[in-house]
């Protein structure tokens, strides 16, 4: 690990060739650090939940349940559920693009607590032994939501161990928010006043908020259930007097909160990369900050849509709905923000800003269908079905994964000091966006023609829009390995990449790329408005372009 | 900087800190006398008034509160109990709500 | 490179070893760890609120049988667990104000007083839960329960009512389930708090640098924050019947 980070930058030296050894990797205190052992660790968790998609979609290709059983299947979809939430998508952009980026981008040394960042890598490791081992051991067949009775009363599975990975890497997420408000409150540089910071902190303060006040819920209900398989206690057992539906009123207390943690600092990638390739500043900072703080509020005020069938009052089914409706606000205003930025813009057509145009496409869609899910009318025919597995891939991967992809490759030179190959990254994004979208789009048709979710088997009438989506699916882990091998490529033989290679605004781009350990040769003083794209020269020639 | 005037630079007084357990204690004390007392529907209103009362002491002067300049920690707190809020309220809207027709 | 007397000044700062090389002055540094504390606390707030949250819903649900099964609990022993814990945060705050004097026989005193108190309500605790054992109240496969509604005393026999076993299991299943993490949160405020007294014994505590002591006090008046919404709602409820 330690000596394919071993880069050539020059003499210069810088937080990769600092110190070398398995130990100072291990034991390093220096976020930049910790953001790639965070790189190693969610993208091996992203193959292995990959890996549960693809024998999901290989079973879906013929209506017969004939590759694996009915309760292999039910592990299937749940370990795929559970890796991918928990292990991959909650962390991702916030434990490795802003635990590097957060500190250089307020012009800090390092977080405002160094050791427990590390920690929080330990205790995402742990988890995630814990999770590996809930697999090797025959995994969980609950479905990623560990729905009681069924999980509590019902099942011989390894119920117990998964719940504890998930309390684990809970805790993981808790201190990495904890420790990104107060960097963000105490550590920024003189000058850089709160209406300066980059929305990417911003979303990021917005996701930690988020983090630190919702998952201690989950956590506490992970405990219950784990109590109640045990000590056989009743609480969410109806034949003892309990009801189930608090396990889900704690469950998703959470749950669509954390699709906010998910969602949140992908936005704030977005903001970044439109503003640097349509080179202007945001249209609208102000709102766009308090949209980020507005859909971290509200989120936390809709929960129980995903309990309108469960058996919840038609009361407050009414109010959910309605507060449902409320959340949408907020992000549809950032996608008018994010294109009238690029009105008028001078833009151009980076592997980043591809990807931002699909997400802001992407989760434009995700999001409206979220509202005919909010809708009870709607929801009573379409609840369970594909239509909202496709809903929430489309937000989660088509939103998500897209700014991750966006991201990582707008900072690559920043973190690795080499271009990737721009070529080839245009190439990855187009197959990405092909190969989801013919993974996906179907999915809507099927769920509205009525095909459940998590069965093995369907009715012949829907073979041909599930063979669709598998092709696609095969399309779309093309585009994902494409990057790994590219990334990879690019740190030995990518051309060295200059401090600001794309022109953009920020602290970090002030630094060089990689930065040193302490991220700043000076302390910098920040006297300009963020998104300062009238001041910054146009990048000379296109980096990167082959 | 973010250089603040924080609320430990405050020394608490022994006067003041006796002054607030005792309240503390004679809250306790009401609180049992009162709870085996027939106040019908106030019995927990009372209960949970009491209880907050010494939350709030313990909260503001044994923790410091009072003593902070800034608004970022009582800020924090205020938080902290409205998202309970909304937890214990949005989840009651759905169970005292189940049974009306 | 850095002349200016906020550079010195900072340089100077790096001279404190208790400075770690990140923050620029020992104030950032104490109000960051005061601000992580506050936040943990915060998560604290939400980690117990779920079972407030679980407590309320089936307290609306079973008003009658939690009622009964809340007399079973010793209410005398309840109190005097909450003097001990208010007095425990007394000494707490008498704890940091030594440390702030930089009065280190003193500071080691009401730390170790901090910790019997709180070894104290352990105690009368690990009494209350051996009793519910003996009385068959511990939910699970050997739990047993014939006791009547409140109220129903002064009725004839033929027409007291009894309270719903399963409602009265549901009972202590949250009351061992919130004392017990609070129990759990006891103990581990009682490990750092003897770790806070050898640290104070070594004379590491000074009036520059009592952070971690007053931090921990800020986790200690939390544990007893805690308990004083517990006692009346699990000792209390309809006690005058």
């Amino acid at each position: 690990m330690a000596t394919a980070a071993v880069v050539e930058t020059g003499e210069r030296e810088n937080y990769l060739n600092a110190t070398y050894g398995l130990k100072s990797w291990l034991l390093t205190v220096d976020h930049k650090r910790i953001a790639l052992l965070y790189l190693i660790s969610i993208t091996f968790f992203f193959f292995i939940g990959g890996f549960f998609a693809l024998l999901i979609r290989l079973e879906l290709l013929t209506p017969a349940g004939d590759l694996v059983q009915s309760d292999v299947y039910n592990k299937l979809f749940t370990m795929h559920g559970q890796v991918m939430i928990f292990f991959f998508l909650i962390p991702a952009v916030p434990a490795v693009l802003g635990n590097f980026l957060i500190p250089i981008m307020i012009g800090a040394k390092d977080l405002a607590f160094p050791k427990i960042n590390l920690l929080s890598w330990y205790l995402y490791i742990i988890g995630g032994t814990l999770m590996i081992y809930t697999i090797l051991a025959g995994g969980v067949d609950t479905g990623w939501t560990f729905y009681t009775p069924l999980s509590t009363e019902f099942l011989d599975t390894n119920v117990i161990s998964a719940a504890l990975a998930v309390f684990v890497a809970g805790f993981s997420s808790i201190l990495t928010g904890l420790n990104f408000i107060v960097t963000i409150h105490r550590m920024r540089a003189p000058g850089m006043t709160w209406n300066r910071l980059p929305l990417f902190v911003w979303s990021h303060y917005a996701t930690s908020i988020i983090q630190v006040l919702g998952t201690p819920v989950v956590a506490i209900a992970i405990v219950l259930v784990a109590l109640e398989r045990l000590l056989h206690l009743g609480i969410f057992n109806p034949a003892l007097g309990g009801d189930p539906l608090l396990f889900q009123h704690l469950f998703w207390f959470y749950s669509h909160p954390a699709v906010y943690i998910m969602i949140l600092p992908g936005m704030g990638i977005i903001s970044e990369v439109v503003c640097c390739f349509s080179r202007k500043r945001i249209f609208g900072y102000k709102a766009m900050a308090l949209a980020l703080l507005g859909i971290a509020v509200i989120g936390f005020l809709v929960w129980a849509h995903h309990m309108f069938v469960a058996g919840i009052s038609l009361y407050a089914a009414l109010v959910f709905s309605l507060l449902t409706y409320f959340v949408g606000v907020p992000s549809a205003i950032k996608v008018f923000n994010w294109t009238a930025t690029m009105y008028k813009g001078s833009i151009t057509y980076q592997t980043p800003m591809l990807y931002a145009f699909a997400f802001i496409g992407l989760f434009t869609i995700g999001g409206l269908t979220g509202l005919f899910l909010a809708s009870l009318g709607i929801d009573v025919h379409v609840t369970d079905t594909y239509f909202v597995v496709a809903h929430f891939h489309y937000v989660m991967v088509g939103g998500m994964v897209v700014a991750y992809l966006a991201g990582m490759h707008f900072w690559w030179p920043k973190i690795s000091g080499r271009m990737y190959p721009e070529g080839w990254g245009k190439l990855a994004a187009l197959l990405v966006f092909v190969g989801f979208n013919l993974t996906f789009f179907p999915q809507f048709i099927l769920g509205y023609m009525g095909m459940p979710r998590r069965y093995h088997a369907y009715p012949p009438e829907f073979q041909v829009l599930n063979v669709l989506s598998t092709a696609g699916a095969t399309v779309l882990a093309v585009g994902y390995l494409l990057p790994m091998v590219y990334f990879l490529w690019s740190m030995r033989y990518g051309p060295l990449a200059p401090a600001n290679p794309w022109g953009a605004a920020g602290l970090e781009w002030q630094t060089s790329s990689p930065p040193p350990t302490f991220n700043f040769e000076d302390q910098p003083v920040v006297t300009w408005e963020a998104y300062n794209y009238d001041e910054i020269p146009d990048p000379e020639e296109d980096p990167g372009a082959n | 900087m973010s250089d603040h005037d924080s609320s430990s630079e405050h020394i608490s007084s022994i006067g003041s800190s006796i002054a607030i357990w005792i309240a503390l204690l004679v809250g306790t004390v009401v609180t049992v006398l009162a709870a085996n007392t027939d106040l019908g529907p106030f019995n927990i209103i009372v209960a949970l008034t009491i209880a907050t009362i010494k939350a709030t002491l313990v909260v503001l002067f044994f923790m410091h509160v009072k003593y902070t300049h800034e608004k970022l920690v009582p800020l924090v707190i205020v938080s902290a109990i409205f998202f309970l809020f909304l937890l214990l309220g949005l989840s009651m809207a759905d169970y005292a709500t189940r049974l009306w027709h | 490179m850095q002349t200016s007397p906020a550079a010195v000044a900072e340089n100077h700062a790096h001279d404190n070893p208790a400075l770690l090389h990140h923050f620029a002055t020992e104030a950032q540094q104490k109000d960051a760890a005061s601000l992580g504390m506050w936040l943990f606390l915060a998560q604290e707030v939400m980690f117990f609120g779920g079972m407030f949250c679980a407590y309320l819903v089936y307290r609306y649900k079973y008003f009658g049988d939690f009622g009964s099964a809340s007399q079973q609990l010793n209410m005398w022993l309840g109190a005097v667990n909450t003097v001990v814990l208010i007095c425990s945060s007394l000494t707490v705050v008498l704890a940091v104000r030594a440390a702030q004097l930089g009065k280190r026989m003193a500071l080691v005193f009401w730390l170790v007083l901090t910790i019997f108190l709180g070894l104290v309500f352990l105690g009368i605790k690990a009494d209350e839960y051996a009793e519910k054992f003996e009385k068959h109240h511990v939910p699970g496969a050997r739990f047993s329960y014939h006791e009547l509604l409140p109220g129903q005393e002064g009725k004839p026999a033929a027409e007291q009512q009894y309270a719903n076993p399963r409602h009265a299991e549901m009972y202590f299943s949250l009351y061992f389930a919130m004392t017990g993490m609070h129990a759990l949160h006891m103990i581990i405020g009682v490990g750092i708090f003897a770790y806070l007294a050898i640290m104070a014994y070594k004379g590491r505590y000074t009036p520059e640098y009592y952070t971690p002591v007053e931090n921990s006090g800020l986790y200690w008046h939390f544990v007893d924050i805690v308990w004083i919404y517990l006692f009346p709602l699990l000792y209390l409820i309809d006690r005058h019947r």
